[in-house]
């Protein structure tokens, strides 16, 4: 496993991976086969993209401690690029076709659309984590502020979800099951924290 | 003395719109599968199989002349919440609808209370095609070429009396046809009403097909309404039976949120649902928003329907 972990193939091949469901839907756009209405299924399934990668990346956490496995830590960051470039395509789908590059419409929406203010508060604490999401700026900031602001991811998630449940018309059983892996992944964190005093932490092995 | 023979063509010889304007892909279809044409033709219309050519209609009022959105988008986006909440879906699933033998019940507050069987409803009055806009809650819209004729022409037929005020609709509830109906998220059966004036203007319509054939499941086979001023949830699909009443009926999307969408539910531009904003809507086919007209653009033939009403509280 570590030697897998450590293999730069690995990168490679979780990159491509990522790229995929982004290249599947470029595919389909080429053939003419994303639905009689191509702006909202692309619009639905960036969002979902950009959801499934927002709970990838705050799965490496618990999967780490799961397996004892510390590396798994390597691959957050790319997943979390992913979730945002997701996002990012997402929102600009819905600036360029719905909006029509209307900065008015965007203000007008972000302010009287609940389900949009979600939205846009999701992306805009997304947007400094990417942004310092480099070594640099770790060592700029100090790990100990750098995971303060980075905790913002889970309000990210939390915006995402609500701003999902506040789109649907009457099936919600997608975006109650979003919450419910959100709430699975958030409960092992409380659980963590309010156990660490107690049970002793199995010390990570430090890696060349 | 000269008689006129009528022309040999009929209505059910015109090659169906959606192949002609695809021609193009059609040839190369056939000519994909080495000349099995009729392969290629069939692989265009989802549901050609289910549906069979609507013959002798002739050209009704208030046609539209914008462009008619393409026959494979109309049967393959649909909202039809008992065969599923993807707009997909309806046009997988809706093959399990039965709509042979097929019997609408009309009742209530009428003078000749009258089973239909669905011959009978086909002769109740000549079928015309008529062209409507169609304009979907969601914000998108569609050019559709129905065929079909005033539900006016139904209801004189059962008479209805003077107490009678509303029109109630029910469509189909049968869970072994509808196995996806329990995650609709909506109470079923559906159920639609309109006002009796409402009902009877001359632009409701009760649709058997479009498209020069009849109705594909997934578009409300065998037999649906078409109310083109108000968004689409209005227009229920597969009928069985319409009851004349005294008082509003419920409308199922009324329960599921009164808030969001009222018993009237016109187009209108100017009152938003309450998350979105309802002053444009994306025309299947095309990238960009247009601007949404009120009453879908019917206010000459139905404004007058709603004078001295506030829409905004009626909505």
């Amino acid at each position: 496993m570590k030697k897998l972990l450590l293999n730069p193939w690995t990168r490679r091949v979780i990159f491509a991976a990522c790229l995929l469901p982004a290249l599947f839907l470029v595919v389909r756009g080429f053939k003419g086969n994303l639905s009689a209405n191509p702006v909202e299924f692309l619009e639905h399934s960036t969002g979902d993209w950009a959801l499934r990668f927002l709970c990838i990346t705050l799965a490496v956490t618990p999967l780490r401690k799961l397996f004892e496995q510390p590396l798994f830590v390597r691959y957050r960051r790319m997943l979390g690029l992913f979730a945002f470039f997701y996002t990012s395509a997402h929102l600009l789908l819905y600036f360029t076709f719905d909006l029509m590059f209307d900065f008015k419409s965007l203000l007008a929406d972000v302010l009287k659309r609940p389900y949009i203010t979600f939205g846009m508060a999701g992306f805009l604490m997304m947007a400094p984590l990417a942004i310092t999401s480099t070594a640099a700026m770790v060592r700029r900031m100090g790990p100990k502020r750098w995971q303060l602001l980075h905790r913002l991811v889970y309000f990210c998630i939390l915006a995402g979800v609500i701003h999902y449940y506040w789109l649907v018309k009457s099936n919600v059983r997608e975006p109650l099951m979003y919450a419910g892996i959100l709430t699975v992944l958030m409960l092992y964190r409380v659980v963590l924290w309010t156990t660490k005093g107690t049970k002793p932490q199995k010390s990570a092995p430090v890696t060349a | 003395m000269l008689i006129r023979k009528p022309a040999d063509l009929r209505y059910s010889d015109v090659t169906p719109k959606s192949i002609y304007q695809n021609r193009r892909r059609f040839l190369s279809s056939s000519l994909g599968v080495a000349g099995a044409g009729i392969v290629g033709a069939w692989a265009l219309s989802p549901n050609a199989f289910a549906t069979t050519k609507i013959a002798g209609t002739v050209k009704g009022p208030f046609n539209t002349d914008e462009k008619l959105t393409p026959k494979e988008d109309i049967t393959t986006y649909n909202n039809y919440y008992e065969f599923g909440t993807g707009k997909d879906e309806p046009a997988r699933n809706a093959h399990t609808l039965r709509t042979s033998p097929w019997q609408v019940q009309v009742a209530g507050l009428v003078g000749k209370a009258k089973t239909f069987d669905l011959d009978a409803i086909m002769k109740i009055a000549p079928l015309e095609e008529r062209i409507y806009r169609h304009r979907c809650v969601e914000r998108w819209s569609i050019v559709v070429p129905w065929i079909g004729f005033p539900l006016a022409a139904l209801l004189k037929q059962v008479e209805p009396n003077s107490k009678a005020k509303y029109v109630a609709f029910q469509t189909l509830h049968d869970p072994k046809q509808m196995p996806l109906g329990g995650q609709a998220g909506i109470q079923l059966p559906y159920v639609e009403g309109l006002r009796i004036d409402e009902a009877m203007h001359p632009l409701a319509l009760l649709a058997v097909g479009l498209y020069g054939e009849t109705l594909p499941n997934q578009n409300g086979a065998p037999i649906r309404l078409v109310v083109p001023w108000k968004y689409g949830f209005k227009s229920i699909k597969s009928i069985v039976k319409i009851t004349l009443t005294e008082s509003m009926p419920p409308t199922t999307w009324n329960i599921t949120n009164a808030r969001e969408y009222g018993f009237y539910s016109n187009v209108n531009p100017e009152v938003d649902h309450p998350r979105w904003s309802q002053a444009t809507e994306r025309r299947l086919g095309e990238l960009f928003m247009k601007k949404t007209v009120k009453f879908n653009g019917y206010g000459e033939q139905v404004a007058s329907l709603y004078t001295g009403m506030d829409l905004r509280k009626n909505y």
